[in-house]
């Protein structure tokens, strides 16, 4: 599986990654071969025309995938282990045929938690469902809100977006509802970004959008608990697509220094620069095995919260380490376009930022080890 | 004639990326590197499941001669949609003709009325064993096809021959080998990776197939192509004919 992937990112994803980049725009033609490719439902159940592989292979695919662009591979990796997750582990079967089923064969989902004033705080947001009635159970929502750095808006006709219900519970009122773009979805401007300039950013608002009380994900009130859960594995699909970035940009620089030679000798082969890809080779390593162990982890039913943190936090770290050092390895034509590096460097600073930035992630870490000395 | 099955022999070879290395010795070549499925062969299977998917073809069967690892390259044509594989297994080498007589007696076993076959394997290539195993059938042959066309009990076959492309007409059973245009192999979808684990995969060992697999040539030395070295420039036609004449003595 890896060797497909691995094949199908080489010869058509390679191709059009420049374009995408600068264009700030997939390619139709990728957008498809995704689909059509079964990556976009890697772990989706046959019957639901996915793959119905594990979550190690939605590892290894979005890994592979960044090796040549991280941002295709952050496509697979919101849909595979955000998206699709969310219906797989809480939908119902009539939620899954109608939405899963198109997610898996040929539709973008988009992932709507974050707003302009909730990030890391997440569950502070302030995006209302209001029910049809307060007796029973209601007909219908009213969402009204406004959700921001939402990934693939413009792409996406289906959105699970997640709203407070009674903001008198506090994170306890959070529900996820599944939200169709035709029912009035607002996708704003796309925003200007430094790097993962192909996957499209924007606003996404609500203004009195109706939501069928059948497309309530799970119970109401449930929504923190599904975003919780989603998180960790989120992490490990992170710190894959980190770990993609980081390889890619070393294999290219790697080959450059065994060809480019100065002062008679390949500049591999000075000691300085041996003794630095040495060391970030090394720390790349241990990323990769920090990564597949919290994936390992996770898949024999282990509490596994720390280390998918872990694993995000150290290897966008070391992401962004080898990247800046790949451009200074290539010298000059490193800080051009003409060459992958910069895309790169460029695209592995958002690693630090989403799915919980670093800040959260020490904080987080730091209470599970306190936790255990206690 | 609407239920052809056909039979497809695939190759395990190193990768076509991969920078080949001479061992030291000069018997063989580091095999410690990528594998893949000959990129010939690849084009066979797509051709077979095309024909399957035209509902010109019934079955396809994928078959492999080698080691183990051979089982991951069958698994690949049952991805791209063979509906069954077998695998001699051996961890000799084999050459053309001894994989020619294999592939005859596999033939024997399936009865298919087609045999597609990679022209070449990018290894060796010899470019014979599709022959040769026409020749031990004794079925018509059609190699190096471009277009493949069932036209009743016949195939329309058009050849990339040097002079240009030749079509003939081949009457079934018979034994046809790719060139590189016939067609771009698909690549195996996701969910057609999981579905292959769970078609059939036959193993059988060259004695139980009764054959004699001991090899008829040996390979006496390997060898690096020649390091290219600098050209010169010449200041005159006359110049450069006495040099091609004289110092690289190829007038």
């Amino acid at each position: 599986m890896k060797e497909t992937v691995s094949r199908f990112a080489r010869e058509v994803v390679a191709p059009k990654v420049k374009q995408m980049d600068e264009q700030e725009k997939f390619d139709d033609g990728v957008i498809k071969a995704l689909f059509d490719s079964g990556l976009m439902g890697i772990e989706v159940s046959p019957d639901y025309g996915g793959s119905g592989s594990s979550f190690m292979s939605s590892i290894v695919a979005v890994e592979e995938l960044a090796r040549v662009d991280p941002c295709v591979s952050l496509a697979i990796d919101i849909q595979n282990t955000l998206s699709n997750t969310i219906l797989t582990k809480y939908g119902t079967e009539e939620q899954r045929q109608k939405y899963l089923t198109r997610m898996a064969t040929e539709t973008f989902c988009s992932f709507c938690l974050s707003e302009s004033t909730s990030g890391s705080d997440a569950f502070a947001m302030k995006t209302l469902a209001v029910p049809s009635s307060t007796s029973g159970a209601p007909e219908h929502w009213t969402l009204t809100g406004e959700k921001m750095w939402i990934s693939q808006a413009e792409l996406a006709d289906i959105f699970l977006v997640f709203a407070q219900t009674d903001p008198s519970k506090g994170y306890k009122g959070i529900t996820c509802f599944i939200v169709e773009k035709g029912w009035g979805v607002q996708v704003g401007k796309k925003e200007k970004k430094l790097g993962m300039r192909a996957s499209p950013t924007s606003t996404v608002t609500f203004d009195g959008l109706v939501v069928p009380n059948a497309n309530v994900v799970g119970k109401v009130g449930e929504g923190y608990k599904i975003a919780i859960g989603l998180l960790n594995e989120g992490r490990i699909g992170i710190a894959a697509q980190m770990l993609g970035l980081a390889q890619g940009a070393f294999d290219v620089s790697m080959k450059y220094m065994l060809e480019r030679k100065q002062f008679g000798k390949a500049i591999a082969d000075f000691q300085g620069m041996q003794f630095q890809y040495a060391q970030l080779s090394t720390e790349l390593e241990a990323a990769r095995l920090l990564t597949y162990n919290a994936g390992r982890m996770r898949d024999q039913g282990l509490d596994f919260r720390m280390h998918a943190s872990m694993a995000k936090l150290y290897t966008s770290q070391v992401a962004e380490k080898v990247a800046s050092a790949a451009i200074e390895w290539m010298g000059g034509v490193g800080f051009t376009r003409d060459v992958p590096v910069e895309k790169f460097y460029r695209d592995c600073k958002v690693g630090k930022i989403y799915e919980g930035t670093s800040n959260i992630q020490l904080q987080g870490i730091a209470k599970m080890i306190a936790d255990k000395y206690k | 004639m609407s239920s052809l099955k056909v039979l497809v022999p695939i190759k395990r070879v190193i990768d076509y990326t991969v920078k080949i290395r001479v061992l030291p010795g000069g018997k063989g070549v580091d095999t410690n590197v990528k594998h893949a499925m000959n990129p010939f062969d690849e084009i066979a299977i797509e051709a077979a499941v095309q024909l399957k998917e035209a509902k010109k073809a019934s079955e396809v069967i994928a078959v492999s001669v080698g080691g183990a690892k051979s089982v991951e390259t069958l698994r690949t044509a049952l991805a791209m949609g063979a509906d069954k594989a077998v695998h001699v297994e051996t961890d000799a080498d084999v050459q053309p003709l001894e994989v020619a007589k294999l592939l005859r007696a596999v033939a024997d076993k399936e009865q298919p009325q087609v045999v597609i076959l990679g022209k070449q394997a990018i290894d060796d290539d010899s470019a014979q064993t599709g022959q040769m195993l026409a020749g031990l059938l004794g079925w018509s042959q059609a190699t190096f096809a471009s277009k493949i066309e069932v036209e009743g009990d016949s195939l329309k076959v058009t050849r990339e021959i040097d002079g240009g492309l030749e079509t003939v007409r081949a009457k079934v059973p018979a034994v046809l080998t790719t060139d590189l245009r016939l067609n771009t192999p698909r690549f195996a979808t996701l969910p057609n990776i999981m579905k292959a684990k769970k078609k059939p995969l036959a193993k059988l060992t060259p004695k139980d197939l009764g054959v004699d697999i001991t090899p008829r040539l040996e390979i006496l030395e390997v060898a690096e192509p020649p390091k290219r070295s600098g050209g010169r420039k010449v200041e005159s036609v006359d110049d450069l004919i006495d040099k091609l004449k004289n110092e690289a003595k190829v007038i």
